[in-house]
């Protein structure tokens, strides 16, 4: 343990969205914009609107087939992402160095066979007796591993497997605030020195009919017509799911200074809070979590994890209006769709990205959102999580040679 | 005496516990069951199991109308122990002012909504599968459904119920979670974040689905026919383990918050240890180095040696392979002392409560060190030849006992282990 908070730095990023991998692909093609557009599918999701992955070479990242056969999508991605994010934080596949390393993780779970569970439906029509049916055709049609596809837990025991990283493991679960706890639980055992570098990420695989009939059986996927996030109101509000894989190396400056390496940027904060959704207490909780706004307006970036959903859009806005006027705000969600556990950590990539390079990342919306007149010098990222859940991390630009 | 550890740290007390079990509700029947050696494994009533080949389990089935879906359950039980130790530790139920650090189950979507949805009109497709039911989504939402399919529903209620503070935290470590909320907690603490913390482990996923999965995998015992003799850790015969449900909780504070507010202090938090498996998905690596490293680690961060634990509450599966590789891991630590160290598996009674597992079986060890009893290991008849161990067979025992150790491992390489006290060590 330390009396004082000890920086910690990023060093590592892998980023897999729809719009490709690595997060210098991203800014590359930011770098293009404004009027970018993002890469949707609407084809077998009529009427909604899916943010899907490019195809993927997976043994890039996961070399033996044996291990992809024991993995569904999200977890794929998942591994793939934490891979890079390794590699880019250019730490060998040596597991003396691996089993030191720290792993905290963002998930849901719950990959579906469509198929059998289509076949437990339609035989279960005619059965005076669809408990019975439950159990026959599961019995005989779930394949066993199936079950190691599910399990929240099994992305990091996967990733433990591939990527040799063994220091500790640990899966948060619960959509957005997932996402911020792991955040704020690394960022916060590293300042401590309860750990001097730790693996966190999370993945969202956003091809899931059994996911997306989740969400809608609550009303919260926009349909029929796509718009950008910060563009859509009362008559287009909902959520466009995205398949994101975004992980983080995070480290305690000693130990990136001891291994030599650089960093991206400094995470200064990670916080979040919940209650109850009343607009003028979720209002008050997103305020108190915001950081004062002690570097210029203009060099502040903003980066939003809105979800889509309109009600939230409008309280973030006014937030943000009051207390960080004068700052780009750019919701990253237009471009890469939304992605729950996986959305804070990506949008920490970007904002670590964006600062290392030094350049504002181009307005997703020209409606809505403006061109930024300065190079950042830190990146606000907010997310108010879909039902509960809101969070703030802050990064900030780091003095001398970055990423 | 010091309110800080070897290391500088601030002694962590635990002040409040409560637990459900297919024992029953409360820390007090539980005990009692528990040291009377009795078993709450019984034949599934839950729903049909004809045609499965494991049809017992230590559900609990009296928690009234939220039992009907895992979400429910899970919550339900999670409130009794949570409000039960908050209640004991002498702090307000519906104010506590420290974090949450809750393991729990994931969840989906159960078959009842599934068949409940496709029973009902408004899609234009016939045929059975996710476009049909999300067509009859969109005419008939059901945000209730929803939220039951939320990993974040139940710490969300919890914290509305409890008035915990801050953005808790929902974790799954496989059937190691519960330790590792509490092991979330200790550190809490430890950084000066808080005074307190209420960590809380519950499981109430017994469904046909869940059976099936993990029947599927040869994870479950068979032997039906006598429901309370199945789970039989360290015996040489066992064959699996017993699915089970309920609900673990411990008030964790800083010795010196709780000593301010003259709260009465059940036992120590020592130290916690952890270390990842990348060896397989669902075995360990065959020399038991994880689980060597992880027991090492928890004793390390205890500041004691092997020969200072008195007592283990064992991870005891009562697989075949966890068992002996828990027995294989403990013999690398503890040496020669291992056959004099009592050690005993909670499951041999209430079953493997998987994500609650390490929550109830902590609060376990703090009954144990305060009362000075160990409880058996039951349906011990016939030793496992291959393992010496001192499983306190089948009748409870006096132990003048100061520390233990409690291992909880689980799929996808995930292993922690505590170390738990009588008296803060200053």
């Amino acid at each position: 343990m330390t009396d004082r908070p000890r920086d910690v730095l990023i060093t590592g990023i892998g980023l897999v969205s729809s719009l490709g991998e690595g997060i210098a692909h991203h800014l590359d093609l930011f770098a293009r914009g404004p009027g970018l557009q993002p890469s949707i599918v609407t084809e077998g999701y009529e009427p909604y609107f899916v943010h899907a992955l490019p195809a993927m070479d997976w043994s890039r990242q996961i070399p033996k087939r044996g291990d992809q056969r024991q993995m569904e999508t999200w977890q794929k991605l998942g591994t793939y992402s934490a891979g890079l994010a390794l590699e880019d934080a250019g730490i060998p596949m040596d597991e003396g160095v691996r089993s030191e390393i720290d792993m905290i993780v963002a998930a849901g779970g719950g990959e579906r066979d469509a198929n059998v569970d289509a076949m437990v439906m339609e035989r279960a029509r005619g059965s005076n007796d669809p408990g019975r049916v439950i159990n026959e055709t599961l019995s005989t049609e779930l394949r066993p591993t199936l079950f190691l596809a599910q399990l929240s837990n099994l992305l990091a025991g996967n990733i433990s497997i591939v990527h040799k990283v063994t220091g500790s493991s640990r899966t948060f679960m619960g959509e957005e605030a997932a996402g911020i706890s792991a955040l704020y639980s690394a960022s916060a055992r590293i300042a401590s020195g309860q750990s001097e570098i730790c693996l966190v990420g999370g993945a969202f695989s956003a091809e899931r009919k059994d996911l997306i009939l989740n969400f809608d059986l609550a009303g919260l996927m926009l349909r029929d017509e796509w718009r950008p996030v910060s563009a859509r109101n009362e008559a287009h509000s909902g959520i466009a799911v995205g398949s994101v894989g975004a992980f983080l190396v995070l480290e305690s400056a000693d130990h990136a200074a001891k291994r030599s390496a650089t960093a991206y940027a400094r995470l200064v904060s990670a916080v979040g809070d919940r209650g109850r959704r009343e607009r003028e207490k979720t209002a008050e909780r997103f305020t108190a979590l915001l950081p004062d706004n002690s570097t210029s307006a203009e060099e502040t970036l903003v980066l939003s994890g809105a979800t889509g959903l309109a009600d939230l859009l409008d309280i973030e806005r006014q937030v943000l209006a009051d207390k960080l006027p004068g700052s780009p705000t750019r919701a990253y969600g237009t471009m890469l769709g939304h992605s729950f556990e996986a959305q804070m950590p990506a949008g920490v990539a970007l904002a670590a990205g964006a600062l290392a390079r030094g350049v504002a990342l181009p307005p997703f919306d020209s409606g809505e959102e403006s061109e930024a007149n300065a190079a950042p010098r830190r990146a606000i990222v907010t997310a108010l999580g879909h039902l509960h859940g809101e969070g703030v991390c802050l990064v900030e630009s780091i003095a001398g040679p970055s990423r | 005496m010091s309110d800080t550890d070897f290391l500088g740290r601030p002694i962590i007390a635990v002040t409040g516990l409560g637990i459900v079990s297919s024992l029953g509700r409360g820390v007090t029947d539980n005990w009692a069951a528990l040291t009377a050696g009795r078993s709450g494994i019984h034949a599934i009533d839950r729903f049909p199991t004809d045609g499965l080949r494991t049809t017992i389990s230590g559900s609990v089935d009296f928690m009234g109308e939220m039992g009907a879906t895992s979400t429910g359950l899970s919550y339900a039980m999670a409130e009794a122990a949570g409000s039960e130790a908050i209640v004991m530790a002498g702090l307000n139920d519906a104010d506590f002012g420290g974090p949450l650090f809750l393991a729990a189950p994931p969840v989906e979507m159960e078959w009842q909504h599934r068949l409940k949805l496709d029973r009902m009109d408004g899609a234009t497709r016939e045929e059975a599968g996710y476009d049909r039911l999300l067509e009859i989504a969109r005419k008939h939402p059901d945000p209730s459904i929803y939220h039951l399919t939320q990993c974040s529903r139940i710490s969300e209620l919890l914290a509305n119920r409890l008035g915990t503070r801050g953005l808790p935290i929902t974790l799954s470590t496989a059937c190691a979670s519960g330790a590792s909320a509490i092991q979330l907690g200790v550190e809490a603490i430890r950084r000066g974040e808080t005074d307190r913390a209420i960590t809380l482990g519950t499981d109430g996923s017994i469904t046909q689905e869940s059976l099936i999965r993990f029947s599927l995998l040869s994870a479950l015992s068979t032997q039906n026919d006598v429901p309370e003799k199945a789970s039989k850790p360290f015996s040489k015969d066992r064959d699996g383990f017993v699915m089970a449900e309920g609900a673990g909780a411990l008030v964790l504070e800083s010795l010196s918050a709780a000593k301010a507010r003259g709260a009465k202090v059940l036992g120590i938090i020592h130290g916690c240890g952890e270390r990842a498996d990348d060896f397989h998905r669902t075995r360990s690596k065959p020399d038991g180095s994880p689980i060597i490293a992880a027991i090492k680690a928890g004793i390390d961060d205890a500041g004691l040696k092997p020969e200072e634990i008195d007592y283990i509450n064992a991870h005891g599966t009562s697989t075949p392979e966890n068992d002996r590789m828990e027995a294989t891991g403990l013999a690398a630590v503890f040496g020669d002392r291992l056959p004099e160290t009592p050690i005993s598996s909670n499951k041999s009674m209430i079953g493997h409560t998987l994500t609650a597992a390490g929550a109830i079986e902590a609060a376990f060890s703090i009954l144990s060190l305060k009362e000075g009893i160990l409880p058996p290991t039951i349906n011990h008849n016939n030793p496992d030849p291959a393992l010496t161990l001192d499983v306190v067979p089948n009748e409870a025992r006096r132990g003048d006992i100061s520390a233990v150790l409690s291992n909880s491992f689980g799929f996808g390489g995930q292993n922690a282990c505590l170390v738990l006290g009588r008296e803060p060590r200053g």
